[in-house]
């Protein structure tokens, strides 16, 4: 298990390039050195767009455990590094046979549901408090006693799908409401409902691209323990998709993407010229290149808070989280855990 | 732990400067140049063993001289820089 939160080196401009210095990786722009970093104090390298990477320094990087990931310039990912088949067969085995148990398939699903509306609650919660306006404040609260009331019947769920029914009624009561806690311009950072592939807005543009970044940690969290990122529960396998990271994922929507974006909007740290507006067919809403340097400090800062986790009694960094509980999941499936332990936000 | 390394290697000869090159070398692998001969590295125990051991089987102990400083932290409190500074700290946001 991985006891420091190691850091991760972004890189978006699209004329660098990355090679291996020694044992440093050294970022290169235009034949200039630009940044130079000892491979040690790195956990993953996330390449932008057209950024490179020599084949020597990705090697040494997979060798040595560290992610290396390819992602398109709006953070949708594209490819990743991988080394030799690694962690236990006996592991993915009891992963698949969890698959095939209905019975094992919906408890994870469940909890994992129970989870994610618990700790998007939250920050609705969180939103009513924080509000001086008794309009918005009451329509906070009635979404989350609406989402509140979805909890309860997850426990009577027989199948996977009415999991995923419940998890879709919850979603629409909060994103429902999601736009009363933007208390910056309404004119720039409106927000209706959730629009993906493209976003439309700059909402949906900062959400998708903190969503991308959050699942290709994910992956890491997964495979880092050995599960298979593929083969997952609550999502269904569709080919290339990582399912369970999108599972483990569900958990950290709200307490790490979505309580970050708010904050770099209602602080004002994100503002409307930071993403760039397609006119033309589509209509699509991107970070611009200002936008994603301030998403990624702000994202990697977030990761180094330290939070409490309920279950294991313990304080560790925000971004450690994802990898306990790819742990505890692994433990649930060989069957050292009876149940599945989802993370609740503090 | 956060550590302070500063060498002087004698350099007048072929072989000094090699063990210089190589000395420096072995620094940038965990940490960073401050000064001309001055790094600062944060590492783990592990890792200062593995400098340690590497930075000794280079350095010539007749000719070279070789002082680590253990740091207290947090770094910033303790430290006073003046001047150009080029220092990044490994543990912030690295966006390039």
């Amino acid at each position: 298990m991985p006891r420091e939160l190691l850091n991760t080196l972004f890189v978006t401009q699209p004329d660098c390039f990355v090679r291996l210095e020694g044992e440093t990786l050294q970022v290169e722009r235009e034949g200039k050195k630009v940044l130079q970093v000892p491979a040690l104090h790195l956990g993953a390298v996330v390449l932008f767009g057209h950024a490179q990477m020599s084949s020597q320094a990705m090697a040494k990087c997979v060798s040595e455990g560290r992610e290396v990931t390819f992602l398109d310039y709006s953070g949708r990912f594209r490819c990743r590094v991988v080394g030799p088949e690694s962690g236990n067969v006996l592991l993915r085995a009891a992963q698949y046979d969890a698959y095939r148990s209905e019975e094992k398939s919906v408890a994870i699903a469940a909890a994992i549901v129970a989870a994610k509306i618990r700790n998007a609650r939250q920050t609705v919660m969180r939103g009513a408090r924080d509000t001086n306006i008794e309009d918005i404040a009451n329509a906070l609260r009635g979404a989350a006693a609406e989402m509140a009331g979805v909890v309860p019947l997850l426990r009577d769920c027989r199948t996977v799908d009415e999991a995923r029914g419940l998890e879709g009624q919850a979603a629409s009561a909060y994103f429902g409401v999601f736009g009363l806690l933007i208390s910056a311009p309404a004119a720039h950072f409106s927000f209706q409902f959730r629009t993906r592939r493209p976003p439309r807005d700059r909402v949906n543009a900062l959400l998708s691209f903190l969503y991308a970044l959050l699942t290709s940690d994910c992956v890491a969290a997964a495979s880092g323990v050995g599960l298979d990122s593929q083969f997952g529960y609550l999502h269904a396998l569709r080919p290339g998709r990582p399912a369970l990271a999108l599972d483990l994922m569900e958990e950290f929507r709200s307490c790490i993407v979505d309580r970050l974006a708010l904050n770099l909007i209602n602080r004002r740290q994100l503002k409307a010229e930071h993403f760039n507006v397609r006119e033309d067919a589509g209509g699509s809403v991107l970070l611009n290149d200002a936008g994603r340097r301030i998403v990624l400090e702000a994202y990697q800062r977030r990761k180094q808070e330290n939070v409490g986790h309920p279950f294991l009694k313990t304080t560790m960094p925000l971004g450690l989280v994802p990898h306990l509980q790819a742990r505890l999941l692994a433990r649930h499936l060989r069957g050292d855990l009876a149940a599945y332990p989802p993370y609740l936000s503090t | 732990m956060d550590i302070l390394i500063s060498y002087d290697v004698n350099s007048l000869t072929k072989e000094g400067r090699s063990r210089l090159r190589r000395v420096a070398k072995a620094c940038k692998n965990f940490g960073q140049r401050v000064q001309f001969s001055v790094f600062e590295c944060s590492v783990t125990d592990t890792q200062m063993e593995k400098l340690r051991q590497k930075a000794l089987s280079i350095m010539d102990e007749k000719e070279d001289n070789l002082r680590i400083y253990y740091l207290k932290g947090p770094r910033k409190d303790y430290l006073e820089a003046h001047g150009r500074d080029m220092y990044i700290d490994f543990h912030d946001p690295l966006v390039v």
